[in-house]
């Protein structure tokens, strides 16, 4: 059984619907946390998940990262720990330094809400074993989604596999048009450089069941399951 | 002593910044003659200090802490005396 802690911030608000979606995965147990209590010690990974955290003032995800559940994620990063950021909790791992680049206003202005696909550009983070070439339907939801970075950090992040998702058209190729924000390079996700801190804007929570539109959120959180705390820096490095 | 900082916070030269452009056309709209628009925001924060020096040392302190992300945006500070001109 991989225990997984999902931590909420005030302004998070996607933190039930990854508690559910990762009800759905066999092997999996979840616990939500508050950010001011957040104890990441037992625990096999941890998700930073979508919304507006502290009404995304000064700005997104900047006042969380001096929250005392950052810590937590730093420390815990630090052990080689898995932990996934998705939309908001992207933007807040992004402030903290604990990923590369920042996230900026949409290039069109308007606050995206709509289906994209994205292609899992590695296999090597804690997130998207055996989907390295798989093109996955999500969700996206925000207003600052646009990833940037400056020339060396770009190059350093390509050069280096930490790339880890793009935004392509239906035939799993990287377009213009496919990309929603203006992000640099159709970059829709990135990891750290050990490969265990994974963000991405799309939400994976959101696909878990056909009822709702696609299932290929569930692809991506079933990797959970195989999570297990101690190994990801040792495996993914 | 009392002192106010001014601390402006601006997209870094090479970064995209669509709000400028967006104001840009907005502009244009009206006949103006415009090449370029940069935007930005204010932050203002009174707070006591020894000295202008040590209150601009604060200041940047904050800057570099919290309110401007270096990835994104570069800043200036200004420190004033007088709270209500600052303000």
């Amino acid at each position: 059984m991989s225990r997984v802690a999902i931590l909420r911030y005030p302004g998070t608000w996607s933190e039930r619907d990854f508690a559910y979606a990762l009800s759905l995965v066999e092997g999996v147990e979840s616990e939500i946390q508050w950010h001011e209590d957040a104890d990441l010690r037992g625990f096999d990974a941890a998700i930073v998940p979508g919304g507006f955290s502290y009404g995304d003032y000064l700005r997104a995800g900047a006042i969380a990262k001096l929250s005392p559940g950052t810590k937590e994620l730093r420390r815990f990063a630090a052990e080689g720990g898995a932990i996934l950021g998705s939309c908001n909790g992207f933007q807040i791992l992004c402030e903290a330094g604990l990923l590369p680049g920042a996230l900026i206003r949409n290039a069109d202005l308007a606050y995206r809400c709509d289906w994209v696909r994205i292609r899992a550009e590695s296999d090597q983070t804690p997130f998207t074993s055996g989907l390295r070439g798989a093109v996955l339907r999500m969700p996206i939801g925000n207003g600052e989604g646009c990833w940037v970075a400056d020339p060396e950090t770009h190059a350093r992040v390509e050069a280096t596999g930490r790339v880890i998702f793009r935004y392509v058209d239906e035939r799993g190729v990287v377009t213009p048009d496919a990309n929603p924000n203006g992000s640099l390079a159709n970059i829709a996700g990135v990891a750290s450089d050990d490969g265990n801190v994974v963000g991405l804007m799309p939400h994976p929570e959101r696909c878990v069941e056909a009822l709702v539109g696609g299932t290929d959120g569930y692809r991506m959180l079933a990797n959970l399951a195989g999570a297990r705390h101690g190994t990801s820096s040792a495996l993914y490095r | 002593m009392r002192f106010v900082a001014r601390v402006l916070v601006r997209p870094k030269a090479e970064v995209r910044d669509p709000q400028g452009e967006a104001v840009l056309a907005a502009l244009r709209s009206l006949g103006h003659d415009v090449a370029e628009v940069r935007t930005g925001k204010e932050i203002v924060v009174t707070f006591e200090a020894q000295e202008e020096n040590a209150a601009r040392q604060t200041a940047e302190r904050m800057g570099d802490q919290l309110l401007a992300n270096p990835v994104i945006e570069s800043y200036s500070v200004e420190i004033d005396r007088d709270i209500a001109r600052a303000r």
